[in-house]
This record gives structure tokens, C-alpha cells and sequence, in this order.
């Protein structure tokens, strides 16, 4: 099997672990991997911040480029939560025909790493192990817009020795909502305070989530509040073995 | 307290509006305390209803119909209500509202009014305006009552003095009824405002009310409360006079079994809600003698002709969506600096005043969407919130201060780097580099300059890693060759 790794534009420049991870992972599972070199942003802090046009242009390419792909494993939910629901509307709006086309059928085969293992693989184990305690975070996207359900848990149940955290208000949100974080800098820190509160409760050693803008922002204020916990991506927590622990990959 | 501006034209921005409730420890755990119990109930309730997606597609159906067909609904309303002898009144702005009622209170020689809780009357102003009129307004709601005799906003459109406490409610009741030694006992603060709502019932003849909905079919007018104040509103006046925006129709007096099945559900939490009232035109020696309906635009056709934007009136004012919201859980509603608060507000507000105000607020969203999930009608509040956005963009963006506004120049630069590649690799290390200047040793960046310091307020961020996963990935594959 053949998927090509859209990798997203903050993972690519803040977050390469987390490639690295998805690569990991993906290939020991006998996944054949491309990264197409041109990719860069899926559009959705231009959508998201009312930059419909400039969102537009992203999405044509992000078609354009994976016209052709087998799949598209992409480890962020939100960004595929954008392609899903935004789309849709921006194609209708500037788009033409043939674009609108392209994306239909591209759709069907656009996968979030979770649904990828899942869905496409079928694989619930992936051969992991991670000896610490954990708790998830069900990003709003992953969670609302992507209807993940229990595939992150099952992944999870699944890893050796990883011990499960359950977490208080798990659907509500973190704060970080993009260029909110900024926009609305104090309401979104308030907002993160309570979340930080619930994580740092359930006493695990690591929050992991299908998307790392969510642990970006839990993250940065475990950094900054010297919490005594840290944020991982869940590729890394399912690409980690006894041979290969997740510090490889940072 | 700091009294709360709930005039979009003069409210702050919403960031500058939720500071003060940030501030206040008492205020975030009443509103956190009191969000926790309506949703709790409400997912309960909820839970029971094995039907409830049948139930909410039917509602949210019977809402689309309605607005399509709204021109036809609403001429069939005016027909079947003047036939049963009420009269109906077209309103085009908050201004023709105020002065049609306070018209029909002067033929009424009135110079006092008692009303049912109406959130449509907030919206245009009635109290100050009548007030300012030399007509004495009560409200008979008790929280109403409570927000009216302490002059303080409304921070819900279902619970409204949910931000202020019981000590508050003693205070504001003792100095206003004259009752310096009332307790803080429940008993005796629901006795109070019952002796001082007993007079107002027995001596006002002439009453104003909202509307939850308006029938079609029937011509008929349907109010939902909890404390029966409405019910007595109803029976003892000669005259009632109903405010009401042109989105309240429904089409059949069937609807309601629908409609007030999600409402009571979404709202309060309750199975049915306490007192539901409906009545049509006048009935001799029965109740309220002169009947007025008072239909107001202010905006909703407007709204109505925009595919997207047309969802919100579909609203039928439950508050789910604020009950749901982790921005509302933080803020209250006073920093909508609107009567319409949380989401719905966010997206109904700059709608109600053509954006040029309220224009922070549909950006006053992590977009989470717990409030679509929700919704009894299923408005897609952040698509709504989207639309906003990129009407508030193409604005400003035309405007040449904006040009150098960081989050617009920005963008603008991100916008040509994920157009190219090699534009984009060249930027991830420019910024590399760029960002070292402000990485400290253990690797993260604990403060940034300008827009950036909005992060590094509170949270840190990680420095660049030496390597983008473009590189490794190019560098992987060198290698292997």
C-alpha cells in the first residue's frame, strides 16, 4: 500500500518529530510512503481568520497536488477537518467544475492518521509500547468535525504498557483556536487554565492528541507554569517500540 | 460592579469587554456553577429522548420552511389574528417599535406598563425609551425584576441574573422595596417579590410580552416561563400588547408539539416547561380586551436574503449554545456588549447592526463547535462565525491602516510563502534563524516581541528544531540513494 504524507505546515517547521514518527510508524506497518515536496498549508488559519480568497488559492493546490495520490495520511485533525467542511464552500464559491471534481474524488481517500490505521489498515494494533501514564486530549476537530469516537482509545488500549488517564471534560475546548489564541489572547489563556487544570489532575506524565496545535498551546503553558508534564503527539506514543522508545524521534 | 454596556454601538471590543469578568474570581464560579447544572440537566433530558436527532431535524425543518416561506406566514399570522381580533403592526427598525408602542400606550391614557420577559423588547430599548416617555415599566420576570430594580444588565436570554448572587439579590431587594431587615433565605426573597408583584398584577391594566412563537394557522401568540408572573400578565390586564421579530412564525399550531419539546429541553432542562400560554386575538370577558402584535424587522429581512447568514433565524432562544460554550464559560455575557449573548449573540448581533459594530464578535470563537452540536434547530454557528469573518476581512482590509497591521501583513506574507515551495522552505529558515534571537538556553522561547507577545503572555513555545521534517525527509532519502 502506497499513501503519500501531507505533513502540514507547523508540523513540518515545529513539529518534524512528528513526521518522523508518522514515517516510523507507517513503514514498519509495510505503508509505502511519498511526501510530496511541493506541499506547504491546507488554508485554514487563512479561512479560519476570514481570508477566504488566500484560503481558496491553498485548498486549489492542496487538490491539485494530491490529484493523483493513492491516499493522503495527514497527522492533524484540524487540518482535515478543514479540507472536509471548508472546502466544500470555498470550491463552490471561487472554484470551477473541474476543481469541484478533482476534490470529490479526491476526498474519499484524504485520511487522519487515526481513521488511516483504522479505517484504511485496519490495524487496531500497532505493535507499540510506551510504559508511562497518558492522558487525551479529543481535539474539538478530531472530536466534532472528524467524529474520531473511540479510534484514539482503541489505538491506545492497544499500546504495551501504556497506562491510560481518563480526562474530566475531554470535549471541551483547550482555547487555542488559532489566531483566537492571539485575537482573544486573555480569554483563550482563561479558557487554557481550566483545561490545564483538568489534564494536570489526571496525574499522567504525558497529554498526547491526533493534533499538535492543541498540544502546542497545553503545551507552551506546561512549559511556562513549570507543570511537570509534557505533551506528545500520538504518532510518537504508536511509533515508539522497546527497540525504538519515543525519545528517537524528538 | 462595573456596570456592563450592552449598547453594541458603545460596548467595547469583545477582548476588552471580557477583562473585567477575567478579573473576577466570584463571577467566573457563578457563571461555571451555573452552566454546569443547566447542562447537566440538559444532557440528562436529552439522553431520554431516543429520538431527540428525529426530533431536532424535524425542528430544524420546521424553522427552514418557515423562514423560506416567511412572507406568506406572516401576511397568514396577520390575517387569522385580526379575524380574532387582535391588531397587527409592522415595524421596520427598533425606532418605528418603540414609538407604535408607546403610541398604543398613550391611547391607552397608560402611564404604567407591566411586562412579561421579552428579549425582543431588550433589543430595541423599550424600558429606557418608555421610561424616558413618563411611562413607568415593571418587569415581572423575577430575574427580570432583580436586573431592573439593581440597574444591571442581563448576562443570559434564559437566566439572565445569573451573575448575580443571592447576598445580591437581598441587597438590591432591601434597598428597593424598603425592606431593611429581609433575609437572604430563598422564602424570603420569593415573598418579597411576590407582595411587590401582587400590587403591580392588581393595579396595571396594560401588560407587553414577547413572543417564543408566533402560528400562523391560528394567528396565535405562544409564551414559555417558568414562574407563572407571565400566566398573570395574561388573565388581569385589559390590554396586551406582543413584541415580536418577524422570525418568531411557525406554520401550524401542530409545530409546537415539536418546537416546545427541543425548547424546554435545550433550554432549562425540563421535560415540559412550568407554564406555557397561548392565546389568539381577544375572547369577550376572558382575559386582555385590546390585543396588539407588534411585528418587528430590525434587520431580519436583511439577513433573511443571505444564504448562510439566514440560518440564524432559525433561533429559538434556548441558550444551548451559550450553556455549551467555553468562551461564554469564561466571559459571561456582558462581554458581548449585547441583550444577545454567547454564540448565537456573536453571530446575531453584527448581523442585527450591519457589522460596522460588533465587529470582534464573530471572532470571539476558538470555533470549537460544541454549540452547533447543541443547537435544537442545528444553526451552524461557526460556519455562520466564518461568514462574519470574511466579511469583516474584505472591509477592512481595503482600508490603508490596515495595511500594516500585523495580523493582516502577516497573513498577507504567509499567504505568498504556501504558494511556493522554496518560498516556504526559505521562510521556515529565516524564521529559524529569526527566532534564535529569542530562545533561551533550555530551547524555548519564553517571550516575543509585538503580536507574538500575545502568546508568550501566558504560554511558551518551543524553539525551531534544527531540522524541518522537509529536510530530514530529503536528507533520508539522500542517504538511502
Amino acid at each position: 500500500m502506497r499513501t503519500s504524507l501531507f505533513i502540514t505546515c507547523y508540523n513540518d517547521t515545529l513539529f518534524p518529530e512528528t513526521g518522523r514518527a508518522v514515517v516510523a510508524l507507517l513503514e514498519r506497518l509495510g505503508v509505502e510512503l511519498d511526501f510530496h515536496s511541493k506541499q506547504t498549508c491546507c488554508g485554514q488559519m487563512h479561512a479560519n481568520t476570514g481570508f477566504r480568497g488566500e484560503a481558496f488559492s491553498q485548498a486549489k493546490r492542496f487538490v491539485q497536488l494530491y490529484r493523483d495520490a493513492e491516499t493522503v495520511v495527514i497527522p492533524s485533525s484540524s487540518c482535515v477537518a478543514m479540507i472536509r467542511d471548508q472546502y466544500p464552500g470555498l470550491f463552490e464559491e471561487m472554484g470551477n467544475a473541474s476543481i469541484r471534481e478533482d476534490y470529490k474524488a479526491l476526498l474519499p481517500r484524504v485520511y487522519e492518521l487515526s481513521e488511516f490505521l483504522l479505517d484504511r489498515l485496519g490495524i487496531e494494533d500497532v505493535g507499540a509500547y510506551f510504559p508511562h501514564r497518558v492522558t487525551y486530549h479529543a481535539s474539538c476537530h478530531g472530536l466534532r468535525a472528524l467524529q474520531l469516537g473511540d479510534r484514539p482509545y482503541r489505538l491506545l488500549a492497544k499500546v504495551r504498557g501504556l497506562d491510560l488517564a481518563p480526562l474530566a471534560n475531554v470535549d471541551r475546548c483547550c482555547g487555542f483556536g488559532g489566531t483566537f489564541s492571539i485575537k482573544n489572547a486573555e480569554v483563550s489563556s482563561a479558557m487554557l487554565a481550566a483545561k490545564l487544570q483538568d489534564v494536570v489532575s489526571t496525574a499522567a506524565e504525558y497529554c498526547t492528541a491526533l493534533d499538535n496545535s492543541c498540544l502546542m498551546h497545553l503545551g507552551g503553558a506546561m512549559h511556562r507554569q513549570y507543570a511537570g508534564m509534557k505533551t506528545i503527539h500520538m504518532a510518537q506514543i504508536l511509533a515508539s517500540t522497546e527497540d525504538l522508545p519515543a525519545e528517537a524521534f524528538a | 460592579m462595573t456596570h456592563a454596556v450592552l449598547d453594541p454601538t458603545l460596548a467595547p471590543p469583545f477582548p476588552e469587554g471580557a477583562l473585567p469578568v477575567l478579573r473576577n474570581p466570584q463571577l467566573r464560579k457563578n457563571v461555571a456553577h451555573a452552566m454546569d447544572v443547566i447542562q447537566a440537566k440538559r444532557a440528562k433530558l436529552v439522553a431520554e429522548k431516543t429520538d431527540w436527532p428525529e426530533l431536532r431535524s424535524a425542528a430544524s425543518a420546521i424553522r427552514a420552511h418557515a423562514l423560506e416561506n416567511l412572507g406568506y406566514y406572516l401576511e397568514q399570522f396577520e390575517a387569522r389574528c385580526t379575524a380574532a381580533g387582535g391588531q397587527v403592526h409592522w415595524a421596520a427598525d427598533a425606532t418605528e417599535a418603540r414609538e407604535i408602542i408607546l403610541g398604543l400606550l398613550r391611547q391607552e391614557n397608560a402611564t404604567e406598563v407591566i411586562k412579561i420577559k421579552t428579549m425582543t423588547s431588550a433589543e430595541i430599548q423599550l424600558n429606557p425609551f418608555l421610561q424616558a416617555a413618563g411611562v413607568g415599566v415593571f418587569e415581572t420576570d423575577l430575574a427580570e425584576i432583580i436586573l431592573q430594580l439593581g440597574d444591571e444588565e442581563p448576562s443570559h436570554i434564559v437566566v439572565p441574573a445569573l451573575h448575580i448572587n443571592r447576598g445580591q439579590v437581598r441587597e438590591i431587594f432591601a434597598r428597593q422595596m424598603g425592606l431593611k431587615d429581609l433575609s437572604d433565605a430563598p422564602h424570603a426573597l420569593t415573598d418579597a417579590a411576590r407582595t411587590y408583584l401582587r400590587q403591580k398584577f392588581l393595579t396595571v391594566p396594560t401588560a407587553i410580552s414577547g413572543a417564543n412563537f408566533l402560528i400562523a394557522e391560528t394567528g396565535g401568540v405562544a409564551v414559555v416561563e417558568s414562574e407563572g408572573n407571565g400566566r398573570m400578565c395574561l388573565t388581569l390586564p385589559r390590554t396586551m400588547i406582543t413584541v415580536a421579530g418577524i422570525e418568531k412564525v411557525l406554520p401550524r399550531y401542530e409545530d409546537l408539539e415539536v418546537m416546545l419539546q427541543v425548547l424546554a429541553r435545550s433550554a432549562t432542562g425540563e421535560r415540559m416547561n412550568p407554564y406555557t400560554s397561548l392565546w389568539t386575538g381577544v375572547t369577550p370577558g376572558d382575559g386582555p380586551q385590546r390585543f396588539h402584535v407588534v411585528l418587528l424587522d430590525n434587520g431580519r429581512s436583511r439577513m433573511l436574503k443571505r444564504p448562510v447568514e439566514r440560518q440564524t433565524l432559525k433561533c429559538i432562544r434556548c441558550a444551548a449554545c451559550m450553556n455549551s460554550c467555553p468562551v461564554y464559560r469564561q466571559t459571561g455575557g456582558h462581554a458581548y456588549g449585547s441583550v444577545y449573548p454567547g454564540p448565537i449573540g456573536a453571530i446575531l448581533t453584527p448581523q442585527l447592526m450591519q457589522l460596522q459594530h460588533a465587529k470582534s464578535l464573530p471572532y470571539a470563537s476558538s470555533l470549537c463547535g460544541a454549540c452547533y452540536e447543541v443547537c435544537p434547530v442545528k444553526i451552524n454557528i461557526p460556519e455562520v462565525l466564518l461568514e462574519l469573518r470574511a466579511q469583516v476581512t474584505d472591509n477592512e482590509r481595503r482600508q490603508t491602516v490596515r495595511f500594516l497591521d500585523p495580523l493582516y501583513l502577516g497573513l498577507r506574507v504567509a499567504n505568498l510563502v504556501f504558494s511556493r515551495a522554496w518560498l516556504f522552505h526559505l521562510a521556515q529558515r529565516v524564521a529559524r534563524i529569526g527566532l534564535r534571537l529569542f530562545t533561551q538556553k533550555d530551547g524555548w522561547i519564553h517571550s516575543l516581541p509585538f503580536i507574538g507577545a500575545k502568546w508568550t503572555q501566558t504560554r511558551d513555545l518551543r524553539g525551531l528544531p534544527r531540522q524541518t521534517f522537509r529536510e530530514w525527509w530529503t536528507a533520508r532519502a539522500k542517504e538511502a540513494k
